[in-house]
């Protein structure tokens, strides 16, 4: 009883970076006063800045059909960071991703040997992401489990299960009535987006509005922040978090099959590893990896980064494992930085606080 | 320091120290003096700065200026450790014991006595529990499980702890190896002694023991800070007073010559009579025999048992009883956050749907949670998405969230609980917690609900915005509103309640109408001892 200061005592310092990428602003003036220190923003001008460079300095980076390859390369990864950046800002986190994407690329290529139409293919293979996603979902909301735990436990399930349904064989010959829309080459009339990126464009922008824009959304920074609160305050929690759980797996699904067309060839360990490409872009893009905090302009920016980065050190003949190395500084730096700095900040105002306080410890 | 010192230098003293915490200062240059050999009552209403000041003596937070003295030098505690090292202990009202361990393990948990080859010398570890429990005069064994030991057993294994600490000043910390209390002898640390409302779970006889082990101590010279809400105990065991109020010492003096009104004066800075709202007549029966609420042997395995009770509109009912009673807990399952096992509850008639939150909002019901920072608001969002929170499906236009009915909404309240902030869009969490509760109050009450439970509505508020949260609820009843207040604080039950529902571990033992609520019978019936028998059920 009386703990009146305890009330406010833990309150955090207003750190700079990622904290600052709230949902909410504050008026015109202060939005763009806030602008200029959110992460979101800093990552969109290290987008621009890397893309510049690459202009200025790498031929044929900025042909239209260069950029229509680079940003297509990282459709999936784009696609299934969407419904990523909506668990993450929840608290919560999908691993099974890659391997439901390989599930359903496994899928589609055994259907296919099995002489199933191609329109039949898809909505199976969808279907078998939305009952991956209810088992995600279920173990995490019904059973109680952590979703880390849960989703890689069926990380290793959806994986082995593509093996079950195609073992190491690889399918090809799939119409090019619908391939020709997944490649490169093929793009949007009077643009270089492809069509998955037109695609991923406006999905992220009906993404954009469900997080910032809807009672959905709320509650799901709510969520991510303080779940018990949420739940006090009579979110549906439970049936929030099932539900972003199966959007995930139905998402994963469909890049499955994006995935087998663009290459023309479906195995069962097609994007093997893409998980973690995926929550670094989302990580990346600002959100907080505790939940409550982050914003879907971050994540584009964050994505189209990874692309075109990618696509510069190709260009300039920059070995594959050397390109792995720089994604993986990149995201150790995206989760450092913002840490770095507030815990720096945190410093010069504790010494601050201690040159004012009283004498030194003297027993 | 003009009082009468009964002994020469303080074991330990604060110099004009002074605490803030955000805007709000928590501490203002409070000076205090602890003698050996004298127990010390702290007295001051729920938010006065007590824990904090407790706080600052046990090192977990260190005052922004002003001194601490010990044995009159002037020391810096770093942290809990520090003050531990200089002979400091802290006995919190409800401990935190490991309870799969035993008795002694518990006391020497970090510190056990060693054999060869760094393995625990257990017998030692036995030998020196024993030992302890002698000079302390209680009975308790040191191979049982801390699992099941009453709240009074724990607090006793705590004062074993504190007693078995390495001695300080002048002597170095133990080394690791050296067993801290020979067997023989039992300790001697233990040279300051803070605790913190240690009988408000306890029975009569509990206290009656604790007392005996706190004179025991203080016959061999051990300072001891206590504090209480009770004023008849500081009068049985204390020789002096230091009272605290918003913050500031008010006076520090001898208890003799001093009565309880005298101390109350001292707390509250006025007359009782003027803290509490003018009672609104006759308005329970105004709401006549309609219950807004009622609930219906509602049971929960093992938490409370069998618990019916009816509110009705225009009325305050208050549901008292001491702290782990079980009075939380019912008030979440019947807002449906906590499944019942058994019985229903009914809203204006009709039953609601059991362990659905969603559904208590929508059938008018409304939950201000006991704890305010993690269940009643979500600290790093702002005061507006709060507010907005439980109106996600009313502020939106199109489908979406409208950014001006949201902030209207919040406005709105703000400016009726005149809630005191610079920006709706900072975060909850820099508010001070006065202003957090009515946040809490603010998006509870944007509902428009028919009945409103609040779980310790004023815990940790200051006084003034205490009075307003109090003003507030009658103003609520006098409109009509069925309020439900869990509360712990007593003059707040007596002032406040239309009737008095009095909870003993998990069970209602009591309904006493307003007239015949005193401190006397509330307490008789939240410790267990008799009070009105209430086997009739609703």
């Amino acid at each position: 009883m009386g703990t009146a200061p305890d009330q406010t005592a833990d309150t955090p310092p207003s750190a700079p970076g990622k904290d600052a990428a709230g949902p909410g602003g504050d008026g015109p003036a202060a939005l763009l006063r806030n602008a200029a220190l959110r992460w979101d923003t800093a990552v969109a001008v290290l987008f621009a800045a890397v893309f510049l460079t690459g202009l200025g300095t790498t031929d044929g980076f900025g042909h239209g059909g260069n950029l229509a390859f680079a940003f297509n390369d990282v459709a999936e990864v784009a696609l299934i960071a969407l419904p990523m950046t909506l668990l993450v800002v929840a608290g919560q986190v999908d691993l099974s991703v890659a391997s439901m994407l390989g599930l359903g690329s496994a899928l589609t290529g055994a259907l296919w040997n099995a002489g199933w139409a191609f329109e039949l293919i898809v909505p199976v293979v969808l279907l078998a992401g939305v009952t991956g996603g209810l088992l995600n979902g279920w173990l995490v909301t019904r059973v109680g489990l952590p979703p880390l735990a849960v989703t890689i436990g069926t990380l290793a399930l959806y994986r082995g299960l593509a093996s079950v349904v195609l073992g190491s064989e690889a399918v090809t010959g799939f119409p090019e009535t619908y391939a020709r829309w997944t490649v490169d080459t093929t793009t949007v009339p009077g643009t270089f987006l492809s069509y998955p990126v037109a695609l991923f464009l406006v999905l992220a922008a009906v993404t954009a509005v469900v997080l910032h824009a809807t009672g959905t959304g709320r509650s799901l920074f709510a969520v991510g922040a303080r779940e018990e609160a949420a739940f006090f305050a009579g979110i549906r929690v439970k049936r929030l978090k099932l539900l972003l759980f199966v959007v995930s797996g139905l998402v994963s699904a469909f890049a499955g099959v994006l995935f087998t067309l663009r290459y023309g060839s479906a195995r069962a360990d097609n994007g093997l590893g893409l998980e973690l490409l995926v929550i670094a872009a989302v990580l990346l893009g600002g959100v907080d990896f505790d939940g409550g905090k982050g914003t879907l302009a971050g994540v584009v920016a964050a994505v189209l980064l990874v692309g075109v980065l990618k696509n510069l050190l190709t260009l300039n003949d920059v070995a594959g494992e050397v390109q792995v190395v720089v994604t993986g500084l990149l995201l150790v730096a995206s989760v450092l930085t913002p840490r770095v700095v507030t815990a720096v900040r945190e410093r010069h105002q504790r010494r601050a606080a201690a040159t004012a306080g009283p004498g030194p410890y003297s027993s | 320091m003009e009082q009468p010192d009964p002994g020469p230098v303080p074991v330990l003293a604060l110099r004009d120290v002074s605490k803030s915490f955000g805007a709000v200062r928590a501490l203002r240059d409070v000076t205090l003096d602890l003698f050996p050999g004298e127990v010390h009552a702290l007295a001051g209403e729920n938010g006065a700065g007590k824990s904090t000041l407790i706080k600052v003596l046990g090192g977990a937070h260190r005052p922004d200026s002003g001194q601490l003295l010990l044995d009159g030098r002037p020391v810096r505690f770093r942290g809990p450790a520090d003050a531990r090292d200089a002979g400091v202990a802290v006995i919190h009202q409800e401990p935190a014991l490991f309870p799969d361990l035993s008795v002694a393990e518990n006391i020497f948990m970090g510190r056990q006595p060693r054999r060869s080859l760094g393995r625990i010398d257990r017998r030692a570890v036995r030998a020196a529990t024993a030992a302890l429990m002698r000079r302390l005069g209680v009975g308790l064994d040191p191979d049982r499980p801390a699992r099941g030991l009453s709240i009074a057993d724990q607090q006793i294994v705590e004062i074993a702890k504190a007693l078995s600490l390495p001695a300080p000043a002048g002597r170095r910390p133990a080394p690791a190896g050296s067993l801290p209390a020979p067997a023989g002898d039992a300790g001697s640390a233990a040279r300051v002694l803070v605790m913190d409302e240690p009988t408000a779970a306890l029975t009569g006889g509990e206290t009656a023991r604790l007392f005996a082990v706190v004179e025991t101590l203080r016959a061999e010279g051990t300072a001891v800070l206590f504090i209480s809400h009770r004023l008849e105990e500081m009068f049985r065991l204390c020789t002096r007073v230091t009272v605290l109020r918003d913050g500031q010492r008010v006076s520090s003096e001898p208890l003799d010559g001093l009565t309880e009104d005298d101390l109350v004066r001292r707390m509250v800075g006025r007359d009782l009579g003027e803290l509490y709202p003018e009672q609104r007549t006759g308005q329970a029966e105004r709401g006549n025999g309609k219950a807004a609420l009622a609930v219906r042997r509602l049971t929960r395995e093992g938490v409370f048992h069998d618990i019916s009770f009816e509110v009705r509109r225009g009325e305050i009912v208050a549901l008292a009883g001491l702290v782990g009673a079980g009075r939380t807990e019912v008030a979440q399952a019947v807002f449906g956050v906590d499944r019942a096992d058994a019985g229903r509850v009914e809203v204006a008639g009709s039953v609601l749907r059991p362990a659905s939150p969603t559904a208590a909002m929508a059938a008018g019901l409304a939950l201000v949670p006991e704890d305010r920072r993690g269940r009643g608001l979500v600290t790093s969002l702002s005061i507006e998405h709060n507010i907005g929170l439980t109106g996600l499906g009313v502020i939106r236009r199109g489908g979406l969230v409208s950014r001006a009915l949201e902030r209207g909404r919040a406005a709105d309240w703000a400016v009726r609980l005149r809630l005191k902030y610079s920006r709706l869009s900072d975060p909850v969490g820099v508010l001070s917690g006065g202003n957090q509760q009515k946040v809490v109050l603010a998006k509870w009450l944007a509902t428009g609900p028919g009945v409103l439970i609040v779980d310790e509505p004023t815990r940790g508020i200051d006084v003034g915005t205490k009075a307003e949260v109090h003003r507030l609820l009658s103003a609520l009843a006098a409109d009509g509103l069925a309020v439900l207040m869990i509360s712990s604080d007593l003059p707040e039950v007596l002032g406040m309640a239309d009737r008095v529902l009095v909870m003993h571990e998990g069970r209602l033992t009591a309904e006493i109408p307003r007239e015949l609520a005193t401190e006397e019978s509330v307490m008789a019936a939240a410790t267990g001892r008799g009070g009105r028998a209430r086997e009739d059920a609703v």
